[in-house]
């Protein structure tokens, strides 16, 4: 049992918004029914999109591979149900653009049981090398569950002369109103912990680390309740803290160490994973079951029936949220991922990706634009910024477009852009939105593109 | 397909934001002057009451008249500037002429605040800088105290107060040296309880040092202030005149009189703590407080002034920027 009183590991600045978990985190995970339409988005994780190998008209089963991954930065998809192909072509993203994606009709007959055989069939995980482990985790689809969706294979292959020796697995979901981390360490411990250990005997690591939050008491005591003797692994309670699970912000906590800027957490010997990620590894490797559902926590004041559900990827939000009684009609805004570093949802019909952790709905109330006043220097913002930087300054040269001073001067890219500060802000001044359109602009400046047409 | 959809807005994350706001910590300053400012009713009666009135009216008024149309209503609401004109009226004797404190009002928030650029943009903290102009321009009536009445005698009025504009103002006959002036020119000391009661002579909001105890610590507490700014102004304050104290006990103050007389106390929490004109960085904080306590020290014991406090912070604010330049702090994950 951890200790009540201490306020658990942790890392220097971040702020304490209120963390509104009470709305979901009792609620159990519960399956959404099949829907008539699924869009695939070749493009939904970070990397090149992967490559459509059906074709219109093609029936596919539930589970089936329908792109692969083009590249080493890249991976595949899988149908999400057994239906038709009925269009490959662009389809709202839910930024609002349109992106190459697959549209599949389900057939309305199939019994959408998932059965392993669709999939080439999956030799056993403690047979495979590293190497076939790598290729075989491509060939699943997994990416970064946490939001982030980057190929999670390409994380696993350590160049030569590097060795991993801890494993750190983020169970902190700092994010206020995300609970489906939460609910899957407390529904499915044993997944969370099997997929540790098949994740660290492939990457040769010593030790495994899975850090949560202490506002999740049941989390910690289910995994600790399923903890083997034999398992290397420390259940470390974190202090409750926004950006508690920014990547950097975690190492710090748990081994109190600094990654170095332009550095990757392999370069420390630490290989970190998201929960959802680790228990979508052990679903594959135990089951053949690729990545083609997750969970989405449902929550937020304009959402009637708040709720984690396990989507089917593909689903368009709109038939998520009818599951969940629909949005109140006092709904302003719909938000993809968590408050702090979500992102706002243009069109309803788009569908749930790999990387959504959970559809917020927000009104009138939280969305309404706040008076902005002159920064007074009050510093705030440089108390909650993790990594040092100076917001106030920042906010100021960017509202004077001085981008380049931003970064010279203030290393404006060395931002994460977690919203720390803009949270923090009594002048309510959009500072994290400045920051953006600076690295954006800085970016741009950068790309040779832009060089050429100069 | 588009049914009853609500129109989504797109605002990007955070959509979270702390409650405080502005205004907000505006009021706080003003809750946190609150005893002071009743305080300095009690010791000087209508005098008080009229100096706090004129200057918040000048202060208020000069910020309507100098701001953009479309921004006055923000402007005023953040109540920013009236503080500015209470905080002015305060450091002032209680016999000043009325227009005299008007003038410093317009002047603090004229060309102290409004020509930099209005909140936020000034680098001077505006109601030193309208005091820095009252002591240039009228030394005479800024350095003549009257003793404090007392409630009992809360509407005699200082005939001083009256004085038309620019007429010779007759000055009150029973004027008082404040305990900095007893010190300096008599070689007197005057008894700590009464320093810390308030009831000697002195500026309006600078005699009682328990009730500018009382507001600082509420500011410190409710984190509006940043408490390494008078930490450090105490501790070096302390520091240089204990040694000075060693060396002459004589002719110079102990510490505690050097913490708890003229306008130390007034400036460390609510002068010196102004965010728009101290630095942003905590290694500039300790710095800039360090600077305060050293220089106030400094001035009262070897200027001709027997208070230092109005210099030492403003001198400190025009090192502000030069301060910020270069104590920034290491960004994480770099050297």
């Amino acid at each position: 049992m951890f200790n009540l009183f201490s306020l658990g590991q942790s890392f220097a600045h971040g702020v304490h918004p209120p963390h509104h978990k009470e709305q979901t985190e009792d609620l159990p995970i519960q399956r959404v029914p099949f829907v008539n339409r699924y869009v695939m988005p070749l493009g939904q994780h970070i990397g090149i999109p992967a490559e459509a190998i059906v074709a219109v008209g093609d029936s596919v089963l539930r589970g089936q591979l329908i792109a692969s991954s083009n590249g080493f930065i890249s991976t595949a998809l899988h149908s999400p149900v057994t239906g038709k192909v009925t269009d490959i072509g662009m389809h709202r993203y839910v930024d609002g653009s349109f992106k190459m994606a697959i549209e599949i009709t389900a057939d309305p007959y199939a019994t959408q049981q998932f059965s392993a055989s669709a999939n080439a069939s999956v030799k056993a995980v403690e047979q495979m090398s590293i190497d076939e482990f790598i290729i075989a985790v491509q060939q699943s689809g997994i990416v970064g569950m946490g939001g982030a969706a980057f190929p999670s294979h390409v994380k696993y292959a350590i160049p030569e002369g590097q060795q991993i020796t801890d494993l750190l697995i983020n169970g902190a979901e700092c994010e206020p109103y995300l609970t489906n981390d939460h609910r899957l360490m407390v529904e499915r411990p044993e997944a969370v912990l099997r997929g540790c250990e098949i994740l660290r005997k492939q990457l040769g690591a010593k030790r495994v680390a899975i850090g949560v939050e202490r506002n999740k008491p049941e989390s910690i005591t289910e995994l600790q309740k399923h903890l083997a003797i034999d398992m290397p692994i420390d259940i470390v309670p974190l202090e409750v803290k926004y950006p508690q699970g920014a990547e950097k912000m975690l190492i710090k906590s748990i081994y109190n160490k600094e990654l170095a800027v332009g550095k990757l957490p392999r370069d420390l010997g630490i290989a970190v994973n998201n929960i959802g990620t680790i228990v979508a590894l052990a679903d594959y490797f135990d089951q053949g079951m690729p990545l083609i559902e997750r969970i989405v926590t449902l929550a937020g004041p304009g959402i009637k029936e708040p709720a984690n559900l396990i989507v089917p990827l593909g689903t368009p939000i709109r038939d998520v949220l009818d599951f969940a009684g629909g949005l109140s009609e006092h709904t302003r805004e719909v938000i993809m991922g968590g408050p702090m570093m979500g992102s706002p949802v243009a069109d309803l019909d788009a569908p749930i990706l790999k990387g959504t952790s959970g559809i917020l709905a927000f009104t009138e109330q939280e969305t309404a634009r706040p008076q902005e006043y002159p920064c007074i220097r009050c510093a705030r913002c440089l108390d909650a910024c993790p990594y040092f930087l100076n917001p106030s300054r920042l906010a100021l040269l960017g509202k004077a477009r001085l981008f380049s001073q931003m970064q010279s001067d203030y290393h404006v890219m060395d931002c994460v852009e977690c919203g720390a500060c803009t949270y923090a802000c009594p002048s309510n001044i959009p500072i994290v939105q400045h920051i953006r359109a600076a690295k954006d602009n800085l970016r741009n400046l950068a790309s040779p593109d832009v060089e050429k047409k100069k | 397909m588009k049914h009853n959809d609500p129109k989504l807005l797109l605002q990007s994350a955070p959509l979270l934001r702390q409650e405080l706001t502005t205004p907000g910590a505006m009021k706080e300053v003003w809750l946190a002057l609150l005893p002071t400012t009743l305080a300095s009713l009690w010791f000087f009666g209508l005098s008080a009451l009229l100096l706090i009135v004129v200057s918040i009216a000048g202060a208020v008024l000069t910020e309507w008249l100098f701001t953009d149309k479309d921004k006055r209503r923000m402007a005023i609401g953040d109540s920013s500037a009236g503080l500015t004109g209470l905080l002015l009226a305060l450091t002032l004797p209680p016999g000043l002429p009325l227009w005299m404190a008007f003038l410093g009002a317009v002047v603090s928030i004229g060309l102290g605040k409004v020509i930099w650029g209005g909140l936020g943009a000034n680098i001077f903290n505006p109601a030193l800088l309208g005091r820095a102009f009252l002591l240039g321009t009228f030394p005479i009536a800024m350095t003549t105290w009257g003793s404090p009445s007392g409630l009992g005698d809360f509407f005699h009025l200082q005939s001083s107060n009256l004085a038309w504009p620019f007429m010779h103002g007759q000055i009150d006959a029973l004027s008082a040296a404040t305990p900095l002036g007893l010190m300096k020119f008599q070689q007197q000391t005057t008894a700590i309880s009464s320093l810390f009661i308030g009831n000697t002579a002195g500026s309006l909001g600078e005699t009682s040092a328990f009730l500018l105890l009382l507001g600082g610590m509420y500011l410190l507490i409710r984190r509006s202030i940043d408490w390494r700014i008078p930490t450090a102004i105490f501790l070096t304050a302390a520091i240089f005149s204990l040694a000075m104290f060693i060396n002459d006990a004589d002719k110079y103050p102990s510490p505690i009189v050097t913490l708890f007389s003229g306008g130390l106390l007034l400036g460390a929490f609510f002068m010196a703590t102004d965010p728009v004109t101290s630095p942003l960085t905590p290694k500039g904080c300790w710095i800039f407080g360090i600077g305060v306590g050293f220089l106030v020290v400094l001035i009262r014991l070897f200027g001709g002034l027997p208070e230092g406090m109005l210099y030492a912070v403003l001198l400190m604010n025009a090192a502000t920027p030069l301060i910020d330049r270069y104590t920034q702090p290491r960004i994480f994950g770099r050297k």
